[in-house]
């Protein structure tokens, strides 16, 4: 049932499970972090950050509860889920398989 | 998508299917507050709040459209989309309510009839005995003799030792069909009940709802027990459900035995096709058995037994045990157990009662029920082919629209799965009533004893549901094919109009027709076989005339008659009914051929006569009062018949069969000679013609009379040879022993005819079984056919009209029609034909003196057949032969 996954889709869906790893947080605050670590590189817009949360919480690798803030305000809170966390852990080897293997070829060129 | 993922995503998609609005309301107030935050920032950053508002809303892609974008990442639900092909379903279905009625009622009968035999199955054959714990380890004991087919009964020692080393045996226990007479008024009635072990209420986990099962024993000693517990019923109708019962009495065969229990409601026993209303210990075997005392004799069979297993042991385990057991009483007491053997038979066999007489006669329902669910499910698949082609243009529209196929495929599964559904819940509630039908079946004196009820247990309902799963994915399946042709322009076009027998698309309906008229050409063939074979059963001869004879007996044992007095008052009453007018004969006799009540037997001994070394001549008799054969009509070959004469005083008689002079007197007239029965010489004084007597369809075996005085039954059966009708003698026969005995009653009267057609039931109930499925295969071919045909006519009426145009008389459309209606009907009836050559040889041995090829039987199936197909083609005949041409080429 799954989609030829494309490479930018791919990423944002690491990109979050990563963020999310380190802490449980609501999207407002993954919005945030992704500007800030990914340093508008990706230009990943809001509009398609809240329809990737949905997908991956469809799959299963996050969960989300509803959580009164500081401001006494509800927020939706999502966290990493044990099958999230090793979803992480294969996407991050293969990444790192695939990105040097590519930096390999694109040194070879370049000699 | 993993399994795993899969279950831990499940809460969340039953929360997102069933919560549908507020997870709805959630998402957007999750990106509301996505929205104020972003909006709080652009402010701090030093936008107007009409600035800041706008940019935030351009940031996150437009309000809506992300919505919709989290919706559908949300993805399609399964359970969504299920419900809504179901609320689609159910409207299509609503749109065309006589199409859904149809093909509700087909599946209706034919799941109906499914369900109804497997609850016959199950409550007859393998869950026969309600309320009996653990059936599924319960094994029938009965004994093997070599030398014989026939399963015998076992002793009660042989079965004693077997209670006490089998090892693998969780319990056994001894349950032996036994009957008394309780009168009710003028009327006497046979009541079954059954000789047990003291173990027996024990063993299968029954306990007595009022009172105690019986001791640990109970079951030792000549007559020393005289204890009898009850069944629900027999408390309830004959006791008025007396609380205080326990400790009364009640007399059983001339016995008092003291009531100690009443079983509970819904436990009849345990014997296939009769529910027991009494039971008493094995101690009191006398009392209810001719024979006495039998409990210390190995070599008096008698008993019906059964085991249970321990859990986890097979049959074949338990049966080796058994074996090694018998082989070591067979060197033990070799006088009366060489060449005898113990066998365990699983309950459905069990060959002591009906189960093993139902057991053909289901198996072929099976087979049976099974091809009139195939042809309902035809039919069906045909009704739903023919409407997906008239749905062709919505499946387009949704092809067009973007609805993949296998949605389309989804939804039509889905409308086959309420068709199946209904069918099966309408199925169920037809075998629900039907639970009873088998014993409505028999002949009404018959049924009034027998019991055989269907069993709608977890089981049935499972077998019920895998029906309907099937049945779903076959109705659903078949119109699915059509879908295969679809293209996306083709329904888009201009409406095609067909020509009659040279379109493609028609191959599947018609296979479907073709395939179903062979399946009730098969079921046709197997009625017919059967008829033809219960008409040669009911044609035989037996040997005795049958319509001017009426049986009946007066039971003079419950009455508290000692024997002179039975004798005196036998004598007496064959006076008096001798001197009626209209009454040609009257005579007393033990045992009334074709009956229930079995002949003496006994190891004979003939002048003259050396048997083989193994072989131990043993004959069955019947002991008879004088003009017994001239009442039966039994033809009188040489001698003379027995005599008033032939008393206790005088020298001892036999009168021998024609099979029996051929066997032990070479074919020579034994008049004269001796012939050594029980331990005493008789002299042979006649011989009679062979006539049949436990069955019609026995073969031919010796068999001889002996006079009723000299071998004194105190209860024999009455018959009479009569030219008044059954209710004045009925009537005139009451006042006759009321003269004698104003406290006697009589039991149930009727003709020998009557027991004749009794005896062939079995035959009988598969006739009317079988009659009742193939009559309802027919109707249901002919509606598929009729179908096919006058859809075919519907959808070619311009080609029709044409050829009217063209001054094609209306007669020659009419022929067009029925020719292809009956191509179609006489392909399924060549197909069914092969198919049947191969079949019918399946109804075995309830085929009598019928091949199961016989040429007339296929012939007249072929005819009948052949109508049927014609009959249904009739009507779309006459229509198409009614095409207006000038409407057809104006439209």
């Amino acid at each position: 049932m799954s989609k030829p996954s494309d490479l930018v889709q791919g990423t944002l869906d690491m990109l979050i499970l990563k963020i999310l790893a380190l802490q449980p947080m609501n999207g407002w605050a993954i919005s945030q972090r992704l500007k800030q670590i990914s340093r508008d590189v990706l230009g990943v817009s809001d509009g398609s950050l809240y329809p990737a949360l949905h997908k991956l919480e469809r799959r299963a690798w996050i969960r989300s509860e509803w959580k009164s803030s500081e401001n006494n305000r509800r927020s939706k809170c999502y966290s990493l889920t044990r099958l999230g966390k090793k979803q992480l852990e294969e996407e991050s080897a293969n990444w790192n398989r695939v990105s040097s293997a590519i930096s390999g070829i694109l040194k070879l060129n370049e000699v | 998508m993993s399994i795993e993922q899969w279950f831990y995503s499940l809460p969340w998609r039953l929360r997102s299917f069933f919560l549908r609005h507020q997870v709805d309301e959630e998402m957007k107030e999750e990106l509301r507050e996505h929205l104020d935050h972003q909006i709080g920032d652009n402010i701090a950053k030093g936008m107007s709040t009409e600035e800041a508002r706008r940019s935030a809303m351009l940031a996150l892609g437009g309000m809506t459209q992300t919505e919709q974008k989290c919706r559908e990442a949300r993805g399609g639900n399964v359970l969504e989309d299920f419900a809504q092909d179901l609320r689609y379903g159910f409207r299509q279905l609503l749109r065309s309510p006589g199409f859904s009625a149809l093909a509700i009622i087909c599946l209706t009968l034919g799941i109906g009839a499914n369900a109804a035999v497997f609850s016959w199955m199950e409550g007859i054959l393998f869950r026969p005995y309600p309320a009996v714990a653990h059936q599924e380890r319960l094994f029938a004991v009965a004994g093997t003799a070599t030398g014989e087919s026939e399963p015998t009964e076992v002793s009660w020692p042989d079965f004693l030792d077997l209670q006490r080393s089998c090892s693998l045996c969780e319990d056994s226990f001894v349950s032996k069909i036994t009957g008394t007479t309780l009168n009710i008024g003028d009327h006497a009635e046979v009541a079954t009940g059954s000789i047990v072990s003291a173990n027996y209420f024990d063993a299968i986990g029954v306990h007595p709802m009022l009172g105690r099962g019986f001791e640990s024993g109970e079951d030792v000693g000549s007559d020393s027990h005289p204890v009898v517990v009850i069944s629900y019923q027999l408390w309830r109708n004959r006791f008025k459900g007396d609380p205080g019962i326990i400790g009364k009495t009640q007399r059983l065969n001339n016995v008092l035995h003291t009531i100690v229990g009443v079983a509970p409601e819904g436990f009849y026993g345990t014997f296939v096709g009769r529910a027991m209303q009494f039971w008493v210990p094995a101690s009191m075997v006398e009392t209810f058995e001719s024979g006495g005392y039998k409990l210390e004799d190995r070599g008096a069979r008698w008993i019906e037994s059964y085991v249970r297993l321990k859990p986890g042991v097979s049959r074949a385990q338990a049966q080796q045990q058994i074996s090694a057991m018998a082989a070591r009483l067979q060197n033990d007491y070799p006088a009366t157990n060489r060449g005898r053997g113990i066998g365990l038979w699983a309950l459905w066999q069990t060959p002591f009662n009906h189960a093993g007489e139902l057991l053909p006669t289901l198996e072929v329902m099976v087979a049976v029920v099974a091809f009139v669910l195939l042809i309902a499910c035809a039919n069906v698949g045909n009704l739903l082919l023919v409407r997906s082609f008239v749905r062709r243009h919505e499946m387009g529209v949704r092809l067009a629209i973007g609805a993949s196929r296998l949605r389309l495929v989804k939804q039509l599964l889905t409308e086959g799965l309420i068709l199946s559904a209904l069918g099966t819940a309408g199925g169920l509630l037809v075998a629900y009533w039907c639970r009873h039908a088998l014993g409505l079946l028999l002949p009404t004196g018959l049924a009034s004893g027998m019991y055989l009820p269907g069993e709608m247990d977890a089981r049935v309902m499972a077998m019920g549901a895998g029906v309907c799963l099937l049945v779903t994915l076959i109705v659903g399946i078949i119109p699915t094919f059509q879908t295969r042709h679809l293209d996306l322009a083709g329904p888009l076009k201009a409406d095609s109009s067909g020509v009659i027998g040279a379109r493609g698309r028609a191959w599947m309906r018609s296979g479907l027709v073709v395939f179903q008229v062979s399946l009730s050409f098969i079921l046709l063939v197997g009625a017919a076989l059967l008829l033809e074979s219960l008409e040669k059963i009911r044609s035989i001869n037996p040997g005795f005339t049958t319509t001017s004879v009426v049986t009946t007996g007066v039971p003079l044992v419950a009455a508290g008659y000692d024997i002179p007095r039975a004798k005196l008052f036998q004598d007496e009453l064959i006076d008096r009914l001798s001197a009626l007018p209209g009454v040609e004969s009257a005579s007393f006799a033990r045992v009334t051929p074709l009956g229930y009540a079995t002949f003496s037997s006994t190891p004979i001994a003939v002048d003259g006569y050396k048997p083989s070394p193994d072989e131990q001549p043993e004959v069955e008799y019947n002991q008879v009062g004088p003009g017994y054969l001239a009442t039966l009509g039994i033809p009188l070959i040489s001698g003379r018949e027995f005599a008033r004469t032939d008393d206790e005083n005088a020298p001892l008689v036999a009168i021998v069969n024609g099979t029996m002079v051929m066997r032990y007197w070479g074919g020579q007239d034994p008049i004269g000679r001796r012939l050594q029965v029980k331990d005493r010489w008789v002299r042979v004084v006649g011989v009679v013609a062979d006539s049949k007597y436990e069955s019609v369809r026995e073969t031919a075996r010796p068999f001889f009379y002996v006079p009723l005085r000299q071998d004194f039954a105190p209860e024999p059966e009455l018959n009479i040879r009569t030219t008044q009708s059954l209710a004045s003698l009925r009537g005139a026969l009451i006042r006759e022993v009321h003269a004698l005995d104003p406290n006697l009653p009589l039991y149930e009267m009727i003709t020998l005819q009557e027991q004749v057609n009794r005896s062939t039931s079995p035959q009988l109930v598969a006739v009317t079984l079988i009659s009742i499925l193939g009559a309802l295969a027919l109707l249901l071919a002919g509606v598929g056919l009729y179908g096919v045909m006058s859809y075919a006519v519907a959808q070619s009426t311009r080609e029709l009209g044409l050829r009217m145009a063209l001054g094609a008389p209306s007669t020659n459309l009419l022929r067009l029609v029925i020719s292809r209606g009956l191509r179609l009907t006489v392909g399924g009836v060549l197909f069914g034909a092969v198919a049947g050559l191969a079949l019918t040889r399946l109804l075995g041995n309830l085929l009598y003196k019928v091949s199961p090829h016989d040429p007339a039987v296929f012939a007249s199936a072929f005819v009948v057949m052949i109508a049927i197909g014609a009959t249904a083609c009739m009507l779309p005949a006459w229509r198409a032969s009614r095409t207006d041409p000038a409407r057809v080429l104006r439209d």
